[in-house]
């Protein structure tokens, strides 16, 4: 049964398995390297399933927040759990993207989205498979055969979610995966974020320094500022275009603001 | 019309080249100029030529080339095998760093030709001495790009394999041993070069056939048109491994973002439409064959 959902289709495949997120606890947890505290005391629960954004201006650890949540830092005091148990250590369930050139520059777009196939295992000719699979539903199926130089920024970012989608994590960390790009692509790419994630059920924590882009993407969004978790929102009609002007969502925006002190 | 000119003519350029500085020689040598330089006593062109043709056909010049061929793949491949492991070892591991670090650290200044002794105390055959001297010859340029190509790796990629699931191996031979490998090969081609000013030097010292051995005995016995055979073979071979080595190199790093710039390449004034945009045109061409 396993092996034969392996064979299909991206789509069909997580639609399948749909409720498959995974929950995220931070308590009382002390993130940073060591010596180097960067946010003291954070308690946050983000649900499976739920996109979470995070903002706050750049140095308040929004970055560290998501590093620790990967199991790349063990917490400096506190705890960090996935589903109530500690998070021992970087895993394929939490995949992580970044802003920008985290592609393995020597690996065309498709060999880095089989790469997380490859490590999980997956036999050579259905990696190739799903891996044109994701390319084309992130547009990017005439490029497959592109290093990543040759290719623009945005469709670097797409082929960096592709290749997170791919591995099929129960979470997504994405450290302002759109920060690079121009404001007409950006669009487009939350865009097609919300519509590839559809369906596949992960937990979505999204940093980000943009407030509007946390407004739109967001089922909450936690303000994270002068090393602490200033407050958990939650946003009323996330991911709608026309709810831009909706009147909640206008007086959250500016509470936000003002809490960053902006 | 676009490109055939502009490649002949610099494959013309570097032929002229080397045809003026055989020229300058036969000219300096057969007129036996005397003026503080002495060339009197200096074979001319055509006596190296000659002397060169005898060789050919004679057995004795196959087995040096053989004989000095095999001593620097040897000495190299393992110098390259090692250097590159122990590299990234130092280089990934606070422990090996500590354990390996000061020794390395104290021979390396140590130039391989003088370990000619340590050789002969170790080894029992002269064949694996001048072997060993070629790997040490090397390995230190080899080890010591490695490591600095390691170090300087972005840590997002192996970030992103950790939180792909992936493991130390799999970091190794997908992010690590790629990532490093264009400061690697800088490491090989320095290496190639030095191994070959040893195995040379070793050969002149201790050696029984090589074609720095035959060179010496050249000498001894005031051979001279033999001598310039011998730099002539060694000149050829060193240039004929250290392109193989470039050129595995360039191969192995297609992925490597280049330019169009050409170096000392500058834009041209224009002087009729043809010139101006036929040669961009060359260049692009030559861009997309490179990569």
């Amino acid at each position: 049964m396993s092996t034969s959902s392996e064979t299909r289709p991206p789509e069909a495949r997580t639609a399948s398995a749909a409720p498959r997120g995974t929950r995220l606890t931070l308590r009382g947890a002390t993130l940073g390297r060591p010596g180097a505290p960067a946010v003291a005391e954070v308690d946050l629960d983000v649900a499976a399933g739920e996109i979470l954004t995070v903002v706050g201006p750049s140095g308040c650890g929004k970055s560290t927040l998501l590093r620790t949540f990967a199991g790349l830092l063990p917490t400096l005091d506190g705890a960090v759990e996935q589903d109530g148990r500690p998070v021992p250590g970087p895993g394929a369930d939490r995949a992580l993207v970044f802003q920008e050139d985290a592609l393995l520059p020597w690996r065309t777009l498709r060999a880095n989205v089989e790469l997380p196939l490859a490590i999980q295992g997956v036999p050579r000719a259905q990696r190739g498979e799903q891996a044109e699979a994701w390319l084309e539903r992130v547009g990017l199926a005439d490029q497959a055969r592109q290093l990543p130089h040759r290719v623009s920024g945005g469709q670097r970012q797409r082929a960096q979610l592709a290749r997170a989608l791919a591995g099929r994590p129960r979470a997504v960390l994405m450290d302002e995966p759109f920060g690079a790009l121009d404001a007409q692509t950006r669009a487009g790419m939350q865009d097609l974020l919300v519509e590839v994630l559809h369906g596949t059920g992960a937990t979505v924590v999204f940093v980000t320094h943009d407030v509007d882009e946390a407004l739109f993407l967001g089922d909450r969004v936690a303000l994270l500022g002068s090393g602490r978790l200033i407050a958990v929102r939650d946003v009323p009609r996330p991911r709608e275009r026309s709810a831009h002007d909706d009147p909640a969502r206008v007086a959250l925006r500016r509470d936000i603001l003002t809490s960053l002190g902006t | 019309m676009s490109r055939y000119p502009r490649r002949t003519g610099r494959l013309a350029l570097r032929a002229g080249s080397l045809a003026a500085a055989l020229g300058l020689w036969q000219l300096l040598t057969t007129l036996e100029v005397n003026v503080w330089l002495r060339f009197s006593q200096f074979p001319t062109v055509t006596d190296v030529a000659r002397a060169f043709a005898d060789r050919l056909l004679g057995p004795d010049y196959w087995t040096d080339l053989t004989d000095s061929l095999t001593r620097i793949v040897t000495g190299f491949l393992l110098a390259a095998v090692l250097g590159v492991a122990t590299g990234v070892l130092v280089a990934r591991s606070r422990l090996a760093e500590d354990l390996l670090g000061p020794v390395l650290e104290v021979v390396r200044p140590i130039p391989a030709i003088a370990m000619v002794p340590v050789a002969i105390l170790l080894f029992p055959s002269n064949e694996q001495g001048i072997v060993f001297i070629t790997f040490t010859a090397a390995y230190f340029p080899v080890l010591v790009s490695t490591r600095h190509a390691v170090r300087a790796l972005t840590p997002m990629w192996e970030e992103a394999v950790l939180t792909m699931g992936g493991g130390r191996w799999r970091i190794l031979g997908s992010v690590v041993l790629p990532g490093a490998l264009p400061g690697i090969f800088g490491g090989l081609s320095v290496g190639i070069g030095v191994s070959w000013i040893c195995v040379i030097s070793a050969e002149m010292i201790s050696g029984q056939h090589g074609v720095g051995y035959r060179t010496w005995q050249d000498y001894t016995i005031v051979n001279y048109p033999g001598v310039f055979v011998g730099m002539v073979t060694i000149g050829l071979l060193g240039w004929l491994t250290s392109t193989a080595v470039e050129l595995v190199g360039r191969r192995l790093t297609h992925w490597l973002p280049r330019t169009s710039y050409v170096p000392g390449a500058r834009p041209r004034p224009a002087r009729t439409l043809a010139s101006t945009v036929e040669p961009t045109k060359a260049e692009e061409a030559r861009d997309e064959h490179l990569v």
